[in-house]
């Protein structure tokens, strides 16, 4: 089990390529390489014999690039996000651990905090604001704030993981490491 | 062992809030955050994130 896994996890460079060169598009090719890398591990006995895990690999692969490249049809890529990027090294592991936060609670009970709120929100790309705030203010599930912004929801969660990523940075900055 | 890596256990953390993850997704997470804990940190800052944001405009300005 541990050696599949591994030998596997060793693919993933080779693999984040592959899709790369497809899609054109970083975070749709992360996308399907974990999709993939997780569909491979459930799928281990499915594998016992055959000889070449790179072909094995890289045909599941393809199935969720095409899955993708199916939804994204529609709609325009997703643009890069330099400043989210920038928080990862080339192993997408922290280049700077992020900071424990002192009182958060704390801060909810000050005005200023909500001031500092208001204009880190303020700072994010227009579209990823409004998908953040149809999500976690007015409560809104994926499917409905997908239809509302006409994107898929794979585009969705992206755009609500770089709100969340970008906001928790801008906080920490002008609010908690103040 | 270590299948995911802290970008993409962050990325599974902002989604857990949005959608109900796989199993597979929910192990991995798991497992990722029991070790990191720069990820974890992070991913109870987003939950702190939706508390504060559903409270803005419930105070005076
Ligand atoms: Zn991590």
């Amino acid at each position: 089990m541990k050696d599949f896994r591994s030998s596997i996890e060793a693919e993933r460079p080779y693999l984040l390529r592959y899709a790369s060169l497809q899609l054109r598009d970083r975070a749709a090719a992360e996308d399907a390489v974990q999709e993939a890398l997780l569909a491979a591990l459930a799928a281990e006995r499915s594998f016992a014999g055959r000889s070449n895990l790179r072909t094995w690999l890289t045909g599941i692969l393809k199935h969720k690039i095409v899955d993708l490249l199916r939804k994204g049809s529609r709609e325009t890529a997703i643009e890069s996000d330099e400043a989210l990027e920038a928080l990862f090294d080339e192993n997408d592991h922290w280049r700077a651990f992020p900071p424990a936060w002192r009182d958060p609670d704390g801060s909810l009970e000050q005005k200023q905090f909500f001031a500092a709120l208001e204009m880190c929100l303020e700072g994010l790309p227009e579209k990823t604001a409004r998908a953040f705030m149809m999500r976690e203010h007015l409560g809104l599930e994926t499917d409905e704030i997908c239809k509302e912004l006409a994107i898929t929801s794979t585009h969705c969660w992206v755009l609500l993981y770089r709100a969340r990523m970008a906001l928790r940075k801008c906080l920490e900055l002008n609010w908690f490491m103040k | 062992m270590k299948l995911l890596s802290c970008k993409e256990a962050t990325s599974l953390a902002s989604q857990r809030l949005d959608r109900r993850l796989g199993l597979l997704e929910r192990l991995s997470l798991r497992l990722h955050l029991a070790v990191c804990d720069g990820c974890s940190r992070v991913a109870k800052q987003f939950a702190f994130l939706r508390t504060a944001v559903k409270q803005l405009g419930e105070r005076d300005a």
